[in-house]
């Protein structure tokens, strides 16, 4: 069960909203990276954010460059689920296997701020601060098995290959 | 049932009746990282514990996103994959060489192949009939030590493009049309599949650009049937023998259907900060124009550099408008020194860059000001892509980036073509 605060994102946040460009030569010293994360689109989020905490995004999350960057970053300010309408596709297969879990459901019954529960074994959200429970989308099972195992080095760590 | 051109390419790879949905575990034919995406891959790979390289000859490495170095960590990082290409016997493409994806088409894409990179326009080789598909570091780097990989086998869209298209328009004029019309997001897990007249008569530079964009409407590939056009591009190259066709079975299923008539497309744009937030270029006549860009992996090749000559022959620039041509490979730039263009950009008052990704990702090479905008022919105007997220990008063809650089304001290029 995770529980944590919400922060409330709009539609289409990309990967160079989550790490821009201009921060390139960052990308080998990630903690430092990290303090710039999302900035241009929420100053203050990085310094607001708490360990435990979620983003609430709308469709289309992590759209953009392939840059795992942007998923690790994410992570490390403390995030400990992405919860959205849809997630672009590169960023969903990085999330993942960064450990990084990425949850599908209807974020418009979440606002800025809201407390939050997730049981990720019942497949729901519990939005503590209006009563209302969201359902968790479908995910597939190769990557409940990623994630399960905190990743994907992880993973391979213990298994060696994928299973098929 | 019929299958798709992903459902036959993953069928075939995996040796198994592949249908949209399944999960396969496909051989990869090809892997590959550039400097951005790479030092992490390394570090993965040597976190992993795997030692082994699954085949090294089908490894590479590109550095293209910061070339040459614009500072110290990026230098460094560039060490990691030099000595890292040296101890693999992983092939390696140094600065100035050119962008990962025209790199990619040039020397290794074949029809039927599985291509992963490190790199979202990893899909630009879908145009030779590769299932190419771009993904995070930590996914290449176990791809390059397993030569394996999991797919999720999409669901397809056939894409029918009827009709010619007429003057002035081109490939970039019809992505931005689709992309606008599907949404950034219409096509997520997705294979966009291409067929009809248009992509019939269409050169593989106009494919190229075509599939490098299906990713800007979330699709993962965006495939093309192979045909004379595939087969002659491959014997050029020196891959004759690797040509094969391909084609979608006529009873195939898709999930969804698009017709395009290439005869009602206008010259497009797409404003900031979206790609689907697209207009005809004639209505942003007025809109200044500071900085032109004509290059990256969508619209960096010969083709697009000769209709920007031939646009800028014997004009100048306006005076408050800079423009910028990268070639996309150090071929495309000797072929277009061979050809002229460069000359008549350069007496244009073009900034000749290195081959590589320029300024389109915002490292180097053309940071646009406060306020500024610019008329790119890349793929992306998000907020904050080149380097600054005051600056506003607008995307277009290298005919609409020329007559663009000539009036100083967003231009439709019909009137000059």
């Amino acid at each position: 069960m995770l529980r944590g605060k919400a922060f409330k994102f709009e539609d289409n946040i990309s990967t160079d909203d989550i790490t821009p460009g201009r921060l390139f030569h960052l990308r080998s010293n990630l903690p430092e990276l990290a303090k710039h994360v999302l900035e241009d689109v929420a100053p203050s989020f990085g310094s607001m954010v708490k360990p435990g905490d979620f983003i609430a995004a709308g469709v289309n999350f992590g759209l953009g460059s392939s840059r795992e960057h942007a998923a690790i970053v994410l992570k490390m300010a403390g995030v400990e689920a992405i919860l959205a309408k849809s997630i672009a596709r590169i960023f969903f297969r990085n999330a993942v296997n960064v450990g990084l879990p990425v949850l599908i459901c209807d974020t418009d019954k979440i606002n800025d701020g809201d407390e939050l529960e997730i049981d990720l074994v019942g497949s729901i959200v519990k939005n503590l601060t209006n009563g209302t429970k969201l359902p968790i989308g479908e995910f597939p099972e190769v990557m409940l098995r990623i994630l399960e195992e905190g990743g994907l080095i992880p993973y391979i760590k213990k298994h060696g290959d994928f299973e098929s | 049932m019929g299958k798709t051109l992903a459902e036959k390419i993953l069928s075939e790879n995996s040796g198994s009746d592949a249908h949209a949905g399944d999960i396969i575990i496909a051989r990869v034919d090809l892997a590959f990282l550039q400097d951005g995406t790479g030092p992490l891959a390394l570090r993965q790979l040597e976190e992993s514990g795997l030692e082994q390289i699954a085949n090294p000859e089908r490894v590479v490495l590109f550095l293209d996103h910061a070339a040459p170095s614009p500072s110290l960590e990026l230098a460094n990082d560039h060490i990691i994959l030099r000595q890292f290409a040296r101890k693999s016997g992983a092939q390696l493409y140094d600065v100035g060489e050119g962008v990962c994806h025209q790199l990619v088409v040039e020397s290794y894409a074949n029809p039927g192949e599985v291509i992963i990179g490190a790199d979202s326009h990893t899909v630009t080789a879908g145009a030779l009939g590769a299932f190419a598909t771009g993904m995070g570091s930590t996914d290449v780097a176990i791809a390059i030590a397993l030569g394996r990989t999991w797919l999720r086998v999409p669901e397809s869209f056939n894409v029918a493009v009827s009709g010619g298209f007429t003057k002035g328009v081109y490939a970039k004029d019809l992505a931005l049309h689709l992309i606008g019309r599907l949404g950034a997001d219409g096509a997520t897990y997705k294979s966009l599949e291409f067929s009809g007249e248009a992509i019939a008569n269409m050169s593989m530079t106009g494919r190229f650009t075509l599939a490098n964009m299906a990713v800007e409407a979330g699709a993962k590939t965006g495939l093309f049937p192979t045909d004379e056009v595939t087969r002659a591009y491959l014997e050029s190259r020196g891959r004759s023998a690797l040509f094969r066709s391909l084609r979608p079975d006529p009873d195939a299923k898709y999930e969804r259907a698009i017709a395009i008539d290439a005869s009602s497309l206008e010259p497009m744009v797409s404003k900031p900060h979206a790609v689907d937030n697209i207009a005809l270029a004639r209505e942003l006549t007025g809109t200044k124009i500071a900085q032109v860009f004509i290059g990256t992996c969508t619209n960096g090749r010969l083709d697009d550099l000769a209709v920007a000559a031939a646009i800028l022959s014997g004009k100048r620039c306006h005076p408050k408008t800079r423009l910028l041509v990268a070639p996309a490979s150090r071929e495309v730039l000797r072929e277009a020194i061979s050809a002229g263009y460069i000359q008549t950009l350069l007496e244009a008052g073009a900034v000749l860059l290195p081959p590589g990704c320029g300024p389109c990702v915002g490292v180097h090479q053309g940071v646009l000001g406060d306020g500024e905008a610019c008329l790119s022919t890349a793929n992306r105007n998000f907020r904050g892509r080149m380097g600054n997220p005051e600056a506003h990008i607008y995307l277009g063809s290298p005919a609409t980036a020329a007559a663009s650089a000539i009036a100083g304001e967003i231009t439709d290029p019909r009137e000059l073509v």
